[in-house]
């Protein structure tokens, strides 16, 4: 399996006009096609699961045809010779659907697992190169992004090899049976034809009004609901909850009239698959009949139409179910690829490989910078100027949706400066590669993560390779190394998701740690005392000032604990620079510092 | 988990309906199933024998006649259990609801009552929208398969005896089996499945963690370095997935493979005995079409189990969440409302020796909290968070009952009565409460605002806008008073929030008013707004403020300010 940044037009390497071409006509391709394209299934374990599955469900039906055959045949008591194949055919049969359908399953989800791990390789792979990490505030849509991803699985066992196993076994029975009467064979391909492709397509086209009027009907009685569960402090508190209960109620009655009105459409496919196979197995009666009185067929061969008819309709039974799954899966690819098409966060540098000088001092000065969140969005900074002294600390604060946050995230690379620019030591870091300037420029970034690992691994990440000593210095620096020591299993202490639960102010301080551990020149700390109280907040602040001896440090934050400890304080709000100076000077003047402050 | 929850049979009058209509055409349907296998068997046979047409016509039109019965049966079946799965689902969606902002209330209050198990709002609404969705398929595909299973299997099995007890016995023996096999090997499974959840879960929420973490990895220059990783995991996760399945799948192997094997058995022993003469072909055809049918709705449930299961899982956290708290109804009966505001809101409040305790804690709220608050008077109540203020104030406005201690009121001019012997709407009725976070409602402007005076006019609406200091925005609005605000007024800021809500403590025109932090999270310009807004709204009432410092004292300056502190109770017991 190739790696994608060997495709065509989507390596880093590519002519970013054609590229946007290139992207710009897979935007616009079926999001089910591009599923598949991304899957792109293990074709020979995949073919194999097909096969045995199309075994499977033929001995089925072969099973019933057989034993037909082999009693017609009986009937006219031939010598037991005649029969001894039948016989072993039959009981061959009786073992084979069930071992066949076995591994059949066993093949199937192997192969999709193999192709689920390599898909999330590949999304993972264009996560890593886009960085649409504007767009990760929200946890939920991660670990939508996941599941999406995980959709996959679902994709090839339940998506697409029941369609193919049905063309096989369908195929071959309509053959066989072509093979013993052609106008039973036609009836058949007819029959399976209908209830397995186009009523599933009917039910599809049927149900898409009722559906949209489901869910309109479900949207408002969700609102209603939330609304009154929510807000019902409020409703209690002022008399109203018994009018907003009524409103919920009127809004479920309304769904119910819709769905029960709808009922009578949706539940017609049902009854038409009943139909079809009634009338199929009814047509070769008629039709077999007709042919042995003609002489055109004899007994033998009507006994093993009507009954091969009657037991074929299992291949297509799974069919009706096909049609709703690929609906859900072709969701998940909107979903998906809403993330996976968002071009890269930054542009590449003009320049390939340029590196930031290792010895010279690296002042930050932010000039002129501009930043919004797209062409309608009001700026989110909006001409700030700000200077990063070598080894000095400076603070940015102001309330929560002033802009602090955006520029760490230009700071760290995570997106481009719309005008102005940041240099470091001089050059504007859009002339850098991405990891070059990070590898100057780190810190902790907004909600940190402990990911589901040992302490010595989330710690290892900014240093690969780290020796535990290294690791137990900077857990001294930020004051962590005594939990460490009180912990069951030291830095082999399993932590994140499925391991130890640490508090708000440990992951601080362990992002802090690993900080610490990156040894960057720059260091940023975006909001380092975000949900901690405040008796925590103040310890974590004097850690932080602590440890960031000796970095240029730049602290982000929307409280003012600590500032009288930082060189120069900058008090940013709406996108632009208000006040700065001393936490002295600024108590001196008049303004959002010295209001804050007094609170 | 039961296949058929007696609560459910119990509670909605839908399922009884939808259970008797089930079996009705359950009956029928295997009636058909039968009556087809002998048309086609005598037909068959018949020709075999060298009848025509004009003998075997008729049954030949009884075939199709079966086949356009049974297409409208399943039609109607089908219909009437989308039918019977809506109506279950409006009434078990409505006893939730009455049930939460009924006797729930408390907890809803403080979003969760503290518990673990108890869902957030959010978790509701899910629970009652898209959760209970899932009964659809239950009642449409499950239960009907379900009948049919209990059916089917005898009908067939005595028709089979009836015409040859051999072939009988052979499907007495194995039907059985297949129950019995597919439960031992689920339990096998089931013990392997639990060994494996950890690792299981912790491979599978790999991917995930690191999508999460990618920012922090770009950070750190690591981030492409975990693909490599991610590959590795995910092989390891297959590995671990595919041992899991090769079992998981036996139970499933087994059901298939006795199925099958069953009417290749009865198939061959059927045609050998066909052969020496000891059976006539019509019965030997009768006994191998009817034989797969006797398994054939086994199988169906055992597919369909696991998809319906979400339906009676949904069910029976709904039943959950309606016996949760069901204790916690007040023992003695409530004094019926006046609707009229109780005249001891505008009177004298006393509190004394007051504790409140929640369920599951060591530390108590509040506690030997002794209070006066007279008519008219201001009360700034300070204290560190975990004082208490938020609990005082679900007190006052009782969504909260003192576990110890008293509370009484007086009207003026009154006697002290016990506040509990006050109807508790008409209390409330003359209460306005301006909460740290108020709710704003997807509704317009002027309908949030007359929130607790839904018969105020569009007059006083403004009026109390203007007064809050919300007018000047209100206007600016797309439609101003018709603007609709969106889920959790989504459209306001933080301070526009709380001076709406002030706009609709001013509606309320209620003599005790009661405000929590009014000013927290806002920066100068709005605080100042509310500030000025809130002083109006004091002005003769009595009021409530808690606040977590004395900032305040200055803004609701005046002669009847009366400052209280709550002090920080004894660490409060960790959960």
């Amino acid at each position: 399996m190739s790696a994608p940044a060997t495709r065509p037009g989507v390596g880093p390497e590519a002519d970013p006009v054609i590229e946007s071409v290139v992207a710009e006509r897979e935007r616009r391709k079926d999001p089910l096609r591009r599923m598949i394209a991304l899957a792109r299934p293990r074709s020979a374990r995949f073919a194999l699961g097909v096969l045995l599955g199309g075994a499977a469900t033929g001995s089925g039906v072969a099973l019933l045809g057989v034993a037909a055959w082999m009693l017609a045949t009986a009937a006219n008591h031939p010598s037991i010779t005649a029969l001894s194949v039948a016989v072993v055919a039959t009981r061959a049969l009786g073992v084979s659907k069930g071992v066949t359908r076995y591994l059949e399953r066993l093949v199937t989800h192997d192969a999709a697992f193999r192709t689920l791990a390599q898909v999330r390789v590949r999304v993972y792979e264009r996560l890593a190169r886009t960085e649409p990490f504007g767009r990760f505030r929200s946890g939920d849509l991660v670990s939508r992004l996941v599941n999406d991803t995980e959709a996959t699985l679902d994709l090839l066992v339940r998506g697409l090899t029941p369609p193919l196993v049905s063309v096989v076994t369908g195929g071959a029975t309509v053959l066989v049976l072509t093979v013993v009467y052609a106008p039973g064979g036609l009836l058949l391909a007819a029959g399976l034809l209908l209830a397995g492709l186009a009523v599933p397509l009917m039910a599809a086209a049927l149900n898409r009004k009722p559906g949209q009027r489901e869910a309109e009907a479900r949207g408002a009685l969700s609102t209603a609901l939330v609304d009154t569960l929510q807000g019902a402090p409020d409703l209690v508190a002022y008399g109203a909850m018994d009018r907003h209960v009524a409103r919920v109620n009127e809004a479920d009655a309304e769904l119910t009239r819709v769905a029960r009105r709808d009922a009578a459409t949706l539940g017609l496919s049902e009854g038409v698959n009943a139909l079809i196979t009634g009338l199929t197995v009814w047509g070769a009666l008629f039709l077999g009949v007709l042919a042995v009185e003609e002489g055109t067929i004899g007994p033998t061969a009507l006994a093993v139409l009507v009954l091969t008819t009657l037991a074929a309709f299992e291949i297509v039974a799974p069919l009706p179910a096909v049609a709703s799954r690929l609906g859900a899966i072709r969701a998940s690819g909107v979903r998906l690829f809403g993330v996976l098409d968002t071009p890269p966060a930054i542009a590449p540098p003009a320049q390939e490989g340029l590196e930031i000088d290792p010895d010279a001092d690296a002042p930050v000065h932010v000039r002129g910078l501009r930043v919004r969140y797209g062409p309608e969005e009001p700026w989110a900074l909006d001409g700030v100027d700000l200077e990063i002294p070598a080894g000095a600390t400076v603070a940015v604060v102001g309330p929560s949706g002033a802009g602090k946050s955006t520029l760490a995230s230009v700071l760290l690379r995570f997106r481009d400066p719309d005008e102005g620019r940041v240099e470091i030591g001089g050059t504007d870091i859009t002339a850098y590669p991405a990891d070059e300037v990070r590898r100057v420029v780190s810190g902790v970034p907004e909600d940190p993560h402990v990911f589901g690992s040992t302490l010595r691994e989330n710690l290892r990440l900014a240093k690969p390779g780290a020796e535990d000593d290294e690791l137990w210095a900077a857990l001294r620096g930020a004051r962590l190394a005594h939990d460490v020591e009180a912990m069951p299993h030291g830095l082999d202490t399993r932590v994140g998701s499925h391991g130890l639960g640490l508090s708000g102010g440990m992951v601080q301080r362990l992002a802090l740690a690993r900080a610490v551990l990156a040894a960057p020149r720059v260091l940023v700390l975006d909001e380092p005392t975000a949900h901690l109280d405040p008796d925590t907040r103040d310890a974590v602040v004097a850690d932080l000032l602590a440890a960031a001896e000796g970095f240029s440090t730049l602290l982000i934050t929307h409280d003012l604990t600590g500032l009288d400890r930082v060189d120069r304080i900058y008090v940013v709000r709406d996108g632009r620079v208000l006040q700065s100076g001393t936490h002295t000077e600024l108590l001196a003047e008049d303004g959002w510092y010295r209001d804050v402050h007094d609170r | 988990m039961k296949p058929l929850d007696p609560r459910l049979v119990r509670t909605a009058s839908a399922v009884r309906v939808h259970l008797a209509v089930t079996v009705v055409s359950g009956v029928l349907i295997t009636g058909l199933i039968l009556v087809q296998a002998w048309l086609l068997a005598r037909v068959i046979t018949g020709a075999w024998a060298g009848d025509g047409m004009d003998v075997l016509g008729p049954m030949i039109a009884l075939v199709a006649a079966v086949a356009l019965t049974r297409a409208l049966l399943s039609y109607l079946a089908e219909t009437s259990a989308l039918h019977s799965a809506a109506r279950t689902k409006s009434q078990l969606r409505r006893r939730l609801i009455a049930h939460v902002t009924g006797s729930g209330k408390v907890w809803l209050a403080e979003g969760g009552d503290g518990r673990d198990d108890s869902p957030k709002a959010g978790e509701l609404v899910t629970l009652a929208t898209r959760g209970l969705d899932a009964l659809d398929e239950y009642f449409s595909r499950y239960l009907p398969q379900l009948v049919l299973s209990a059916i089917v299997p005898l009908a067939v099995l005595s028709v089979v005896f009836w015409a040859d007890w051999i072939s009988g016995i052979v499907i007495l023996v194995t039907l059985p089996l297949i129950p019995v096999f597919m439960a031992l090997i689920g339990m096998h499974t089931q013990q392997r499945t639990d060994r494996q959840w950890k690792l299981l879960s912790r491979l599978g929420g790999h991917f995930l963690d690191v999508v999460e973490g990618l920012p922090t990895l770009a950070v750190f220059r690591r981030a492409k370095a975990q693909a490599a990783i991610i590959r590795e995991v995910g092989d390891d996760h297959r590995k671990a997935t595919m041992g899991t399945l090769r079992v998981a799948f036996l139970s499933a192997f087994a059901l298939e493979l006795l199925a099958t094997l069953a009417v290749a058995l009865v198939a061959v022993e059927v045609g050998l005995r066909l052969l020496g003469g000891h059976m006539d072909y019509q019965t030997a055809l009768l006994v191998l079409i009817l034989a797969p049918e006797a398994y054939l709705p086994l199988r169906e449930v055992g597919a369909r189990f696991h998809a319906s299961m979400e339906g009676v899982a949904a069910a029976d956290q709904v039943f959950t969440e309606l016996e949760r708290r069901r204790d916690e109804g007040s023992e003695r009966p409530a004094p019926a409302p006046t609707g009229r505001p109780s005249p001891t809101t505008g009177g004298d409040l006393r509190l004394s020796g007051v504790e409140v305790r929640y369920p599951g804690r060591d530390t108590p709220a509040l506690s030997d909290l002794d209070l006066t608050l007279h008519a008219g008077e201001h009360l700034l109540l300070t204290g560190p968070s975990g004082s208490g203020k938020t609990t005082l104030l679900s007190l006052l406005l009782r969504l909260r009952e003192p576990t110890e201690g008293r509370v009484e009121v007086r009207a003026p001019d009154g006697e002290w009565t016990p506040l509990r012997d006050v109807p508790v709407e008409d209390w409330r009725a003359g209460i306005a409460w301006v909460p740290q976070h108020p709710y704003l409602f997807d509704v317009s402007v002027a309908d949030n605002i007359r929130l607790g005076a839904p018969d105020a006019d569009l007059d006083r609406v403004r009026e109390a806008a203007r007064l809050a200091e919300a007018d000047g925005f209100i206007d600016a609005l797309p439609d101003g008073y018709d603007t609709r605000l969106g889920e959790r007024g989504a459209r306001l800021s933080a301070g526009q929030r709380q001076r709406i809500a002030l706009a609709r403590a001013m509606c309320r025109d209620a003599p005790l008013v009661l405000l929590d932090e009014p000013t927290a999270h806002l920066d100068p310009e709005n605080a100042t707004a509310v500030r000025t807004a809130v002083a109006r709204l004091l002005e003769g009432r009595t009021a409530v403020i808690v606040a977590h410092d004395t900032g305040w004292a200055e803004s609701v300056s005046g002669a009847r300010l009366r400052t209280a502190h709550l002090p920080l109770l004894t660490e409060r017991v960790s959960r």
